[in-house]
């Protein structure tokens, strides 16, 4: 079984994702998800060795929702500053964010989370993968901004995935 | 009931091509490179999932079906849109165009993109066959 479906969430995805995208609920395309979710995972387990454990779900969930409403502020903010702020007044800034998170899964899921919120950017990993490279579009204080990461984003990933 | 319906997505569907052209603008308006790649990692994300919102929900006044494919979209979008500013972000990183000299990694190793391919392991030199004299 394990060996058939290494990774049973992903299989469940693609079940719910061929549905989804078919919106039609006939037999034969259980049986094409069904095929879909077996071949898939199959073909890509190589790249993928390890079974990423989510141990809270709801406090993914929570996770999810935060994400959201802070990429909605994030537009309105990033839309202030390229519309009002003088060119000059822009303080761009490089920010290092030193990593508790060793999960491979949780740290990509909070470099994307720090790319599509509030006027920050991921743009490198250090070669040990210990440490993020991030890119503040208006930082005054880049301290504040490696705190906020931490406090708000990485410290809730560390809790739902390790 | 569905005036309502009909002019909330249709003020949905402006406001995110305002966002969208506002990004657009961002790129035109900001001086450096890695200041240019924030305009369309954010704004047009809402840009697009305004859209996508309205389009998801557009059948409704006229009796329709609510559609779920907007939402895989908006779903693959979140997925793949931090990936392709990663990308950029380190292509500038290695052309020497991102700007300020970056920080420093405090983790005894360089960035990903800077560090150096390891040097090639020297051979093992060959044993020779007969002890030498």
């Amino acid at each position: 079984m394990r060996r058939l479906f290494p990774h049973p969430a992903l299989s469940l995805a693609l079940v719910v994702l061929w549905f989804l995208l078919v919106q039609r609920w006939t037999l034969g395309n259980l049986v094409l998800a069904g095929v879909l979710a077996t071949i898939l995972p199959l073909l890509t387990s190589a790249w993928w060795p390890e079974r990423p454990r989510m141990k809270r779900p709801f406090d993914f969930a929570a996770y999810v929702l935060i994400v959201l409403w802070d990429i909605v502020v994030a537009n309105f903010q990033v839309a202030r500053i390229v519309l009002f702020m003088p060119r000059d007044q822009i303080r761009s800034a490089w920010v290092t964010v030193p990593l508790d998170l060793r999960s491979l899964e949780a740290i990509t899921l909070l470099a994307g989370t720090i790319t599509m919120t509030p006027g920050t950017l991921t743009a490198d990993m250090s070669a040990c993968g210990r440490a993020l490279l991030v890119h503040a579009l208006h930082a005054p204080d880049p301290d504040a901004v490696r705190d906020e990461i931490k406090a708000r984003y990485e410290t809730r990933l560390k809790r739902i995935f390790e | 009931m569905m005036l309502v319906v009909e002019w909330g997505i249709a003020a949905v569907l402006v406001g995110g091509g305002l966002f969208a052209l506002i990004g657009s603008y961002g790129l035109l308006r900001l001086p450096q490179a890695m200041q240019r790649l924030h305009a369309p990692t954010k704004a047009t994300t809402i840009g697009v999932g305004a859209a996508l919102l309205a389009s998801s929900l557009g059948d409704l006044p006229g009796g329709g079906a609510f559609s779920a494919q907007e939402w895989l979209v908006a779903a693959f979008l979140l997925l793949t849109a931090p990936i392709s500013a990663l990308f950029l972000a380190k292509t500038l990183i290695l052309r020497g165009e991102a700007g300020d000299t970056l920080p420093d990694t405090r983790t005894g190793r360089p960035w990903a993109t800077l560090e150096q391919s390891p040097p090639e392991p020297s051979p093992e030199p060959p044993i020779p066959d007969h002890p030498v004299k």
